[in-house]
């Protein structure tokens, strides 16, 4: 099933499948090693709409919750 | 002279490599027109001296911000380069060392953090990846030192190559791909005391106390240094330069010479903190008092920096600060600040967009009191009871988050979202810690004490002329009519400007209710920060928008003080 990378439950992973948004964005995130078909898990998700944090390639990253919800995922 | 420039990915441990490679000499260069930090320094390459770079972090040659456009920029002036890269995390460094080895320039490769890649059961083939690339890639744990002879060696090994037709994003991920996949060997491994610990730093509900906890020691650690040195250290200096300033002064005799330079004595003796003159408080202040503490943080800082914390401290932060216009690292500004300010302003650098740095020391200066003050606002309120120190305090949170939420809405520009990668948790290495916080001092040293000498010379001028008293009592109806303050208190406001918490300490002989003292000194903390602040101030945000921060600070006073008479004096 395809969902944003928001909607993963703690400890939950998925693989990363496309991003909503322009070349600009999509780089950034390719850059930082959020890749298309990417295994991708959800380490904590911060309070009051605060960012996430995720794991992906042993390497941990904190994202704001308006670019997650650009990542879409899809989970087992 | 050859240029050689060190180039990687953030955190990948590329100031440790130009630590290693470098001497003594180094500095810390802005690049024109922007706040971008690099470093500089000499290295000997078989007798010839060549000037070695470290570039900022960048992902890619494609810049997204500041710093990859800057990184850019000192790319071209590269003879040599040195693409320090992550061997725990190869794939995604290989990126940039692709568009590296397309530029044509000559590449060595740093694999560096070699050491934690074999233990987390990393296996990387790096002859096969040397032929993979065409260009030297050499194993080296910068941290101790291991494989830096090597990659000084190697260093003549290369030469130019013809500039490659630059490759579509799409094709060089491919590439990286099938490179990885040959060279590189991921074994499965448990998760370790670290890994742990580093959930727990991230995961809100133990996050946030470890925060809390961390921020207590970091102050405790600058207080106790900072004390430390100013009792062994600063003050016996300054007790050995007493006499040769007394005899200057009585030389002097009385005039305006000697109120500028020695300022009046106390008691008929000089007094370091109160006699404002230029070679006694205009010396005492900025070396005697503030530079212990500022070596204090920057070593602190630099050792939470090099332990990786500061990244989740602005994971966590991010909640908060995001709906104040800034990002998680706007928390740094605001903690340094409470120190200090001058530091706290220097700060406001780790934010990446003109509003988010605008935003976050416009509020520095508005609303964060630094130790001086708070030692001096809790002296002079605390006789009257902890509920009047308590209502000062909450009021500047108040007032923290109320202009943020304002500033956020009406400051043009933009506010970036977090996003950012958490390094593993590493031990901070001693020289290292002591190299960066002594180039950090020296650039305070550089850019902060002129500005500071310079307005302690601007109002002693003032003092002297006795414009300060004329302002004085200019301003005396509006501390009157609006605060409800006894106008004699507008020259200790005044006085605020040079230093705040001597600014409180004039408020005392004043005679005033406990709840004029609360409006007196909320209004001292918010209309403007001391000189020293400012002067830091204008060189970060620029005249212009310092022009407008100030605006900003003088009316949020009003507001805050008149509000604050209606509610506390009821009328």
């Amino acid at each position: 099933m395809e969902v944003p990378l928001t909607s993963l439950a703690i400890d939950q992973a998925a693989i990363v499948r496309h991003f909503i948004g322009g070349q600009h964005f999509q780089h950034k995130l390719r850059m930082m090693g959020i890749r298309e078909g990417k295994v991708v898990k959800l380490l904590a998700s911060q309070p009051l709409m605060g960012p996430i944090v995720i794991e992906i390639d042993r390497r941990e990253l904190t994202i704001g919750r308006r670019m997650a919800k650009h990542i879409i995922v899809e989970t087992a | 002279m050859k240029k050689i420039v060190l180039m990687g990915n953030p955190n990948v441990g590329k100031s440790v490599v130009f630590s290693r490679l470098t001497g003594a000499r180094v500095i810390s260069s802005n690049y024109p027109g922007s706040t971008v930090d690099f470093a500089k320094g000499r290295m000997h390459i078989r007798g010839h001296e060549a000037e070695i770079i470290d570039a900022p972090g960048t992902y890619s040659l494609q810049a997204s911000n500041k710093a990859e456009e800057v990184a850019a920029l000192v790319l071209d002036q590269a003879d040599l380069v040195i693409n320090v890269v992550d061997a725990t995390n190869l794939e995604r460094n290989l990126f940039l060392t692709l568009e590296l080895i397309e530029t044509g320039k000559p590449v060595v490769i740093a694999l560096n953090i070699w050491d934690e890649a074999v233990r987390s059961g990393i296996e990387i083939d790096y002859p096969a990846l040397e032929e993979e690339l065409g260009v030297p890639v050499i194993p080296v744990v910068a941290l101790s030192g291991e494989g830096i002879r090597e990659l000084v060696n190697r260093m003549d090994e290369v030469s130019s190559r013809p500039v490659q037709h630059p490759v579509p994003d799409e094709e060089r991920w491919i590439r990286i791909g099938s490179v990885t996949k040959k060279v590189q060997t991921i074994r499965h491994r448990h998760p370790t005391i670290r890994d742990r610990i580093s959930r727990a730093s991230i995961a809100p509900i133990t996050g946030v106390p470890i925060a809390i906890g961390v921020i207590f020691l970091a102050f405790f650690t600058v207080r106790i240094i900072g004390e430390t040195m100013i009792q062994f250290i600063f003050d016996p200096i300054f007790g050995l330069y007493l006499p040769y300033v007394t005899a200057l002064g009585n030389w002097f005799g009385p005039g305006i010479l000697q109120e500028v330079l020695i300022g009046r004595l106390i008691d008929g003796e000089i007094d370091y903190v109160q006699s404002l003159g230029i070679l006694t408080t205009g010396l005492y202040v900025p070396l005697g008092m503030v530079l212990p503490y500022i070596i204090s943080f920057y070593f602190t800082l630099s050792i939470l920096e090099d332990s990786g914390y500061l990244p989740r401290l602005a994971t966590l932060a991010d909640s908060v600060f995001h709906r104040l216009g800034m990002h998680g690292y706007g928390i740094v500004p605001l903690f340094l600040g409470m120190g200090c300010n001058v530091p706290g302003a220097l700060a406001t650098r780790c934010l990446e967009t003109r509003k988010q740095r605008f935003i976050s020391a416009t509020l520095l200066a508005i609303a964060v009191p630094c130790m001086a003050q708070l030692a001096m606002i809790s002296g002079v309120l605390g006789p009257f009871g902890l509920s009047y120190i308590l209502m000062v305090i909450a009021t500047l949170f108040i007032v923290y988050i109320a202009a943020g939420l304002v500033l956020s809405r009406f400051v043009k520009g933009e506010s970036y979202e977090i996003c950012m990668e958490i390094p593993p948790y590493r031990m901070p290495d001693p020289g290292i810690i002591a190299k960066k916080t002594w180039m950090r001092v020296r650039g305070f040293l550089g850019e902060a004490i002129p500005y500071l000498f310079a307005g302690i010379l601007l109002v002693n001028i003032l003092y002297a002329t006795g414009f300060l008293d004329w302002i004085g009592n200019l301003f005396a109806p509006l501390t009157a009519g609006l605060f409800g303050l006894p106008k004699e208190a507008t020259t200790a406001l005044l006085m605020g400007f040079l230093r705040k918490d001597l600014a409180v300490g004039m408020l005392i002989p004043l005679g005033m209710a406990p709840q004029q003292l609360v409006i007196a000194v909320t209004v001292l903390t918010i209309y403007f920060p001391c000189v020293a602040t400012f002067a830091v101030l204008v060189r970060e945000l620029g005249s212009i928008d310092m022009l407008k921060s100030t605006a900003l600070m003088v009316a949020t006073a009003l507001v805050v003080g008149t509000g604050m008479r209606i509610i506390l004096l009821g009328v």
